[in-house]
Parts: C-alpha cells; sequence; structure tokens
C-alpha cells in the first residue's frame, strides 16, 4: 500500500528534542498515565474470570491466574447473547455498505466529475458536519414512528447510510489520483463509469478502509440511537444488551456482567489489531463523531 | 468517428495534445454524461441529508412550538414551551451540570493529552515505546462509552471498588464516588475524559507530527528549549490543532449522555444530570416531543454559538503557517 504524503507513516519519524531530566520525567508521566488508563480494561479483564462469589474482594486480581471460564457461558443463560451479536453484526454490516457506496459515489463526483453547482452542494454538505445529533434525533424518532419502523433495523439503518464525512473523506482519496490515470484509459476506450469503477474505485481503497474502520467502530459502540429507536428485547444490540443485563444482574453477578462487556468489545478489538492505521489515520482527520 | 482539427476549448483535450483532438466529438460529449453522472452520483448523499438531516433541523425548530405526543393532534402553543424551561429547575440543573462538565472536561482531556503527545513524540523516544504508548491510550476509544461506563461504576463502587481500595492504603477513607451530590459528576467526568483522552491525543501527535523539521531545528540551534520553545515555538505552531480539538472536544462534551445514564441515571438528584439525559427523558418517555425539541434547539443554539465564539477568539491566538 501507496504511503501518501502527509500520512501517518510517512510523519512518524519527525519529533523534537529534549533534555535528560524532561525526558526521564516524561517517561515518569506516560508510564503513570498508562497503567491509569489500562487499569480498568484489565481489571475488567480479570475480573470477568473470577469466580462471581470472590468478584469483589480485595484486594482487586489483576491476572486470572485461576480463571473461571462459565462466566462467559453465563452471559448466554441470562441474555440471548448471540441474538445481540447478530442484530449488531447486521446493522453495522448494513450500514456500511450503505456508506460505502453513497460516499464512493458522491465522493467521486466531488473529486473528479464537474457538474454545474458542485462547489455549492459539496460546501452545503461540510455544512451538515456541524449538526449535532441532537437537533435531528427527535423528528426522526417522529418519522420512523409514522412509518410504522420504530423498532425495526431500518430506523437504525437507514438515518446512517449517508455520511457528509465519509463524502469528504472520499472525496479527499479520489482528488489525491493523478489525471493521467484517466486520461489513459479514456484512450484505452474507458468510458466514463468504467473509468471510475474499474481505474478510480481500486485506488480510493485505503480511503473506503478508513471510513469502515471508523463507521464500524462508532456504530457497534452506538448506545444512544438504539436506545431511543429499539424496545423489544430481541431487537437489541449489543451495548444496549449488555447495559440491560448491569441493569437486571447489578452488582449480584459482576464477573458475568464483564464477561459481557468483554465479549462485545472483542469483535472491535479484533479488527483494531487488523487495520489500526486506518482507524488511526481516520481519527487524526477529524473523523470520530460521537 | 468523426475527426475534427478546430481547435478546442476543453481543457482535458488540451492536456493530451494532438491525439486528444482525433477523439473531440466523444470527448465534449462525455463531459455532459459526466455532467449528469456527477448529479447522479451525489443525488443518494443529497437525499439522505436532507431527509435524515436538513429537513429534521428545521422540523426541530417546528415542533419546539408545538405541545404533542405524537399520537394525538398536535397543539401550536408557540414559545411556551421556552418560557416553561426558565421555570423547569431539572431543565436549568441539567444546563448548569453540563457547562461545569464541559469546562472541566475538556479543559482536563486537552491538557492531558497534549502532554502525553509531546512526551510520545520526543526524539528521544524509541519507535517501538511510541507505538505501544500511543496503543495503551488509543485502547479506551475501541469501547463502547455505555459498557465501558458499567466497569467503571464497578471500579468506582464505594465499599468494594477497587479504586478506593488503593485510595485506602494511601490513608484516603473512602469516597462515596457516585452516590453524593458533590462528586457524582466529576466522576461522570473522569470516565469521560477516561474514555475521550485518546481522540484528542491522536489529533496532537498529527499536528506534532506537522510541525516543519526546519523550524525546530533552528529553535535547537538557537538554544530554545523547555518551556520557553513549548510555549513561543511549539504551541503556537499547532494552535490550528488545539483549536480543532478544543472545538470538536466541547461540541462532543455538550451532548455527553451514555456515561450519567448508566453510572449514575443523573443522581443523586439531579447532580449528573446532563442536557441530552432530559431532552431523552422528555421526549422519548414522557412522549413531550415539544418540550424535547425546545431543550434541543437551546443546546442546539448553544453548540453554534460555543463554536463561533471559539472561532472569533482563535483570531487571537491561532496562527496558520
Amino acid at each position: 500500500m501507496a504511503v501518501y504524503p502527509g500520512s501517518i507513516e510517512e510523519k512518524r519519524k519527525r519529533s523534537f528534542s529534549t533534555t535528560g531530566l524532561t525526558f526521564w520525567l516524561s517517561i515518569l508521566m506516560l508510564i503513570a498515565l498508562a497503567v491509569i488508563v489500562i487499569a480498568p480494561i484489565l481489571w475488567a479483564f480479570s475480573s470477568s474470570f473470577r469466580n462471581p462469589s470472590d468478584a469483589f474482594k480485595l484486594p482487586p486480581e489483576w491476572l486470572p491466574l485461576d480463571p473461571h471460564f462459565n462466566n462467559y457461558a453465563r452471559v448466554f443463560d441470562f441474555i440471548p447473547f448471540g441474538t445481540y451479536l447478530l442484530n449488531s453484526v447486521f446493522v453495522c454490516t448494513a450500514i456500511i455498505l450503505g456508506q460505502l457506496v453513497t460516499a464512493t459515489l458522491a465522493g467521486y463526483a466531488f473529486a473528479r466529475l464537474p457538474f454545474p453547482g458542485r462547489n455549492v452542494l459539496f460546501w452545503f454538505i461540510l455544512s451538515t458536519l456541524m449538526i449535532p445529533i441532537q437537533a435531528t434525533i427527535i423528528p426522526v424518532f417522529v418519522l420512523m414512528t409514522k412509518l410504522q419502523l420504530i423498532d425495526s433495523f431500518a430506523s437504525l439503518i437507514l438515518p446512517a447510510i449517508v455520511t457528509a464525512f465519509g463524502t469528504f473523506l472520499l472525496r479527499q482519496y479520489f482528488m489525491r489520483i493523478p489525471n493521467e490515470f484517466e486520461e489513459a484509459a479514456v484512450i484505452d476506450g474507458a468510458n466514463a463509469f468504467q473509468v471510475f469503477y474499474k481505474i478510480y474505485l481500486p485506488l480510493a481503497l485505503p480511503g473506503m478502509a478508513i471510513l469502515i474502520m471508523l463507521s464500524f467502530n462508532f456504530y457497534w459502540n452506538d448506545f444512544y440511537r438504539p436506545l431511543i429507536f429499539l424496545s423489544s428485547n430481541d431487537k437489541y444490540t449489543l451495548p444496549l444488551g449488555i447495559v440491560s443485563l448491569f441493569g437486571s444482574l447489578g452488582t449480584n453477578s459482576l464477573s458475568v456482567v464483564l464477561a459481557g462487556v468483554m465479549l462485545a468489545l472483542l469483535p472491535v478489538f479484533v479488527i483494531y489489531l487488523v487495520g489500526q492505521r486506518y482507524l488511526i489515520e481516520g481519527i487524526a482527520m477529524g473523523g470520530l463523531k460521537g | 468517428m468523426q475527426t475534427e482539427l478546430k481547435p478546442s476549448s476543453q481543457s482535458s483535450i488540451r492536456k493530451i495534445g494532438w491525439l486528444g483532438s482525433l477523439t473531440e466529438s466523444s470527448l465534449a460529449g462525455m463531459e455532459k454524461r459526466k455532467a449528469l453522472m456527477g448529479f447522479l452520483f451525489v443525488l443518494p448523499t443529497m437525499l439522505g441529508l436532507l431527509v435524515f438531516i436538513i429537513g429534521p433541523v428545521v422540523v426541530s425548530f417546528i415542533l419546539s412550538l408545538f405541545q404533542w405526543d405524537i399520537l394525538s393532534d398536535p397543539s401550536f402553543i408557540g414559545t411556551k414551551n421556552y418560557t416553561r424551561m426558565v421555570g423547569d429547575e431539572v431543565v436549568l440543573t441539567s444546563f448548569r451540570n453540563t457547562a461545569v462538565f464541559v469546562l472541566m472536561a475538556v479543559s482536563l482531556q486537552l491538557t492531558l493529552s497534549l502532554l502525553l503527545a509531546l512526551a510520545i513524540q520526543q526524539k528521544r523516544m524509541r519507535t517501538w515505546a511510541r507505538y505501544v504508548f500511543r496503543s495503551v491510550f488509543f485502547l479506551p476509544l475501541l469501547t463502547s462509552g455505555a459498557t465501558i461506563s458499567i466497569v467503571l461504576a464497578y471500579m468506582f463502587q464505594k465499599e468494594f471498588g477497587p479504586i478506593n481500595y488503593y485510595l485506602g492504603l494511601l490513608g484516603i477513607p473512602r469516597i462515596s464516588w457516585l452516590n453524593s451530590s458533590q462528586m457524582s459528576l466529576i466522576t461522570v467526568m473522569i470516565t469521560y475524559v477516561w474514555h475521550q483522552l485518546g481522540f484528542t491525543l491522536i489529533v496532537f501527535i498529527g499536528g506534532l507530527s506537522n510541525i516543519s523539521k526546519e523550524l525546530l531545528d533552528a529553535a535547537d540551534v538557537d538554544g530554545a528549549s523547555g518551556f520557553p520553545r513549548l510555549w513561543f515555538i511549539i504551541i503556537p505552531l499547532i494552535s490550528p490543532t488545539l483549536l480543532f480539538a478544543g472545538v470538536v472536544g466541547v461540541i462532543n462534551a455538550l451532548q455527553v449522555f451514555s456515561e450519567p445514564y448508566v453510572m449514575t441515571k443523573g443522581g443523586p438528584g439531579d447532580s449528573s444530570r446532563s442536557v441530552v439525559m432530559t431532552i431523552y427523558q422528555s421526549a422519548f418517555q414522557n412522549l413531550e416531543v415539544g418540550y424535547g425539541s425546545a431543550i434541543a434547539v437551546i443546546l442546539f443554539l448553544v453548540i453554534m454559538l460555543v463554536t463561533a465564539v471559539q472561532f472569533y477568539l482563535s483570531k487571537r491566538w491561532v496562527f496558520y503557517q
């Protein structure tokens, strides 16, 4: 994969020098804060393997030396975890596929297909990035109620398949690709759609990867919209399911709740390991819409 | 294919030179086809944004002038929803809480992540160490604010939580993190910053890597180091990034929801209730769609105003190279 000028990979080596004392003090701060930041995740991980009756026994255990795997099995007894998992996978996949289609089309048009009013429309789309979800969610809820789509996956998917940020992101990627590719293809007899589909789309794959990573991370973890749009238990997505597990079990079965939390984190973690550079590059561009 | 030799105004033809003129008629047609294709390609996104963003924003303003429970007919009540807010102690409290929350959360988040970014980007830092630190601080971003709030709610638990246990070892008496009205908002704020820290950190690392090497080397040669170099050279150079992180940080923090909803339910009393919790309760639990919209409209205006003020003030301290 090409390393674009200005990407994180290209810049990582740039840095600035510090004196010895500052350096060691900052190392100390980094380690202290790293311990604080990692502690809740480590604690949740090791506690998810503790015997439920010992879960709150102090001092806390930081490594699961005597792992109780049946906490994980019991998650499936208390809540239909498999159903929630499938619901989350379905909703996320549908949203991401929809976004890939709409954002590559629009991004390509804004980068490479001159048409009257293009700049105005582009600024219009960018300006919608400023609008917080709070300013739209109530009318969208009303709309979904009137369409009788409330408590369906469609109410989560439909409003999410267009993305102003994704359009902007892919426009940037299409603009980076030199004109010569198009000119060569046209001379070879390619029509306008073939130029898009066969030449430019494959070259914009890194941009699409960034969009996939950002959207997956956001919609997998989304809690607010599912809380509002879904009401029946069997339609819940994972965060909603885990919070309801927490609500019903409370502190009685801490280990089981934490096992559920860990299970929900696992897919994001695996995908992060595969494509972290895309996620980080996307976030550096400001794409984590909370 | 018809060939014409007259000079063409099509820029794309000029670029290809004499070869292009051979296919001029097809290229001229292609410009038109491209314009049509452009329209078609942006159509889905435009329609979606109109139906799900622009339209709803307008409707929010309209709904805020009505009393409506979705089921029966809406009745127009003018600005009564707004006058009601002024006397609604719960709404006022939620706005006060959110203001305090934003001030604490954003200043802590920006300060910590800037310090961390500066530390990570030092020259003497090995590449692998940079990678490890960056990954650690990034990790919370992978979690859902809602589910990780569960974990932190357990950890902040007064009697059995590990946080009070370790504070106890330091001789600090048990703190009622979640069940006292003095602490609840702070606890929610700590959780929020813990979750969001990686976001601003990544943004700052990006900003720091953009600083031109020549400027930093020049500063080294001139002997500028330590705090003066940070304050007079590095901070001005990354000031556009600071502005960006500040704007996005404030917008996000103004909409805090999952953390107080899961950890404290806004309590005890209303001590950690946020504006979005109040919107959620009014619109979706009490089905007072008009009243909820009025609160949402005010929050929207607050977000716009705060962002505008930040950009206005930025003229004094942000420098674009």
